[in-house]
């Protein structure tokens, strides 16, 4: 009894902001669509869902936007290890200081960060002023609705998410192992692969999620700083919804990918469980 | 310690009601688009605060209200599709004309080419008007295409070979199938409002004939931005925001000549008009709002701001001289004779146009 009392808030909080939430957004996938106002009408059509397999450009939208999410977690994977490495093995009182500067920029609004790279990497921005009064460069380079700035603009968005479950299972790694290896012959990358790596594989596979699984329904800089033949789902999803005004067919692709974020979540919870 | 607070608490009480009732007007305008000093007199004039709200595409406009209960008091919508489309809906509320005493300043021939989507203008009053055509810097143009190379045609954006190269110096194309297709219909000489099937097959091809050059499919808010700051020298987006762009650029003073052209093959025309959704929470205060809005001082300073022409001839002569003499902000009247109006096309329709455009987006 007292258990479930305690409890309560919790489910409270899981029914009215996750489930009803999802129910909702099953019930438009299953609407018809309608000219009124909200532009549906509640139904059990299957229509919603029948555009999405009917068609392959969803597909190639739901692909796309898995792939650009993978590659994000990985540079930020990448960029992530030396960063946690270093704050882990620093002395505890300089951690905090470092552990802040990771999650400084999160002080600063989200657009706001978009909007500078923005100024940094546009025709008359600052690398290509800087690049031109060097001498470098005649024409502007076109760094701005490109592939790499779209990329640029993700990992400098979810870095933080690699870096802190990192450090945390950096943390947990018990120091003397890597210093064991390195005694015996091992060079620094050969101990981290060996030993570092292995050790805190599932910190990194779950910060890998943390930046995959957002990353993935990611509209705003692909819409800001991707190239325009970046459809990833989460613009497609914005065009059915605003442009179409089909609201079940977003609703059916946004159950499509819900669906599909679940299944490496589970696959995750199943290797923890194993250990 | 207790009566020392009673007053207080007495002050607090009785300004209480008083917050309740302050009067706020939400209203939800394009951005860029209003003489910000103007909302200040209005709540100087009113005691109104007034909540002010942008949106940059006919789109996000549609997309906030089709929820129902947006909460806005006044939104300003363009007549077709948007307008049209909420009206059908049963979104909008019918005007009080006596709430409006300056209905009277609105030019009736231009309210009249609104009435065949409203009958008798029972829902509402054109804001602001303008066309779509292309934002131009004229000297890279000339470098780019030879030094007698017409400027004023849809050519030079649907053209292939021109595009090809003014690809270098930044082609740029507003993301709204609505306000775009009609025109590369109108430039294949086809019906701007068809939705046939081959009208949507002849437009894509245009469209991916030119897609490599492209430099840019983004909102027409960054545009505008990209034309000021030199980025783009050929852009196809809306009148007034090109000349926006243009002051923008001059004020900068780093020698970037913005000019907007108004295509010879004939140019989208479209109204902006003030409507008071059905469910607005203060339609008084929407009203006496559009009624600030027709008075022709208030629409000069708006023009003069925003520069684009507005419905009420009496603010005319209280336009800047040089705004007013541009025919890129009050076209003559032979250039709006060669001018369409863009429809609204039925839902499946629009499914085509949205996957067409997406194709296009993508390039391939």
């Amino acid at each position: 009894m007292r258990r479930a009392l305690l409890l309560a808030p919790a489910w409270g909080w899981l029914l009215l902001f996750v489930a009803a939430p999802a129910g909702i957004l099953v019930a438009i996938a299953l609407a018809e669509p309608d000219a009124g106002l909200p532009p549906f009408r509640l139904a059990w059509s299957a229509q919603g869902f029948g555009t999405l397999a009917a068609d392959a450009f969803y597909l190639e939208a739901v692909l796309s936007a898995l792939r650009v999410a993978a590659l994000t977690a990985m540079l930020c994977l990448l960029l992530a290890y030396p960063m946690a490495m270093a704050i882990a093995r620093a002395a505890p009182r300089r951690r905090l200081v470092l552990l802040a500067l990771v999650m400084l920029p999160f002080w600063t609004g989200f657009l706001l960060r978009v909007g500078a790279w923005i100024g940094l990497l546009r025709d008359e921005g600052w690398i290509n002023g800087v690049l031109r009064r060097l001498g470098l460069t005649e024409a502007p380079l076109p760094l701005l609705y490109t592939e790499g700035a779209m990329l640029l603009g993700m990992v400098h968005a979810y870095l933080p998410f690699a870096v802190l479950p990192l450090f945390a299972g950096l943390l947990r790694l018990d120091p003397a192992l890597v210093e064991a290896a390195e005694d015996l012959g091992a060079r620094p990358f050969t101990a981290f692969r060996t030993v570092t790596l292995p050790a805190t594989l599932p910190a990194a596979v779950a910060a890998f999620l943390l930046v995959f699984i957002p990353a993935a329904g990611e509209f705003v800089i692909p819409e800001l700083m991707g190239p325009p033949e970046a459809q990833l789902v989460g613009r497609v999803l914005w065009q059915e919804f605003f442009q179409s005004r089909d609201w079940p067919v977003a609703a059916a692709l946004a159950v499509a990918l819900l669906v599909l974020l679940i299944l490496p979540i589970r696959l995750f919870q199943r290797m923890e469980a194993r250990r | 310690m207790l009566r020392r607070l009673l007053p207080l608490l007495a002050l607090l009480l009785a300004a209480l009601p008083a917050a309740a009732q302050e009067r706020v007007l939400n209203v939800f305008n394009w951005s860029d688009y209003i003489d910000p000093y103007m909302v200040q007199r209005f709540t100087r004039e009113t005691g109104i605060r007034v909540r002010y709200d942008v949106f940059d595409s006919l789109e996000s406009l549609e997309g906030r209200l089709s929820a129902g209960r947006s909460g806005y008091d006044i939104i300003v919508p363009t007549s077709e599709p948007t307008f049209a489309r909420l009206l059908r809906a049963g979104a909008l509320r019918p005007l009080d004309r006596a709430a409006i005493p300056n209905w009277r300043n609105l030019d009736a021939t231009l309210m009249q080419r609104v009435a065949a989507i409203d009958p008798e203008n029972r829902h509402g009053a054109i804001y602001l008007w303008g066309t779509v055509g292309l934002g131009i810097r004229p000297d890279r143009v000339r470098a780019a295409l030879g030094a007698d190379a017409p400027l004023d045609s849809l050519g030079l954006l649907f053209n292939p070979e021109n595009a090809a190269r003014l690809a270098r110096c930044g082609i740029m194309v507003m993301d709204s199938p609505t306000d775009v297709l009609p025109s590369v219909l109108r430039w294949l000489g086809r019906d701007p409002n068809g939705h046939a099937a081959e009208d949507h097959r002849a437009a894509e091809a245009a469209l991916m004939a030119i897609r490599r050059h492209v430099r840019a499919i983004i909102a027409s808010s960054s545009i505008l931005d990209a034309l000021a700051t030199g980025e783009a020298c050929v852009a196809l987006t809306y009148s007034g925001d090109v000349i926006q762009a243009a002051a923008r650029a001059q004020e900068a003073g780093r020698g970037v000549e913005v000019r907007y052209v108004m295509p010879r093959e004939g140019a989208q025309l479209w109204f902006d008009m003030l409507a008071i959704p059905a469910d607005a929470p203060n339609p008084e205060a929407a009203h006496a709002f559009i009624d600030f809005l027709l008075r022709p001082e208030v629409m000069a300073a708006i023009t003069n701001h925003v520069r684009y022409p507005n419905a009420v001839p009496a603010s005319r002569p209280l336009v800047e001289e040089a705004v007013r003499n541009d025919p890129a902000v009050f076209p003559s009247a032979e250039m709006l004779a060669g001018t369409f109006v863009a429809g609204t096309p039925p839902r499946e329709a629009e499914r085509e146009r949205t996957r067409l455009w997406a194709r296009f987006k993508r390039g391939r």
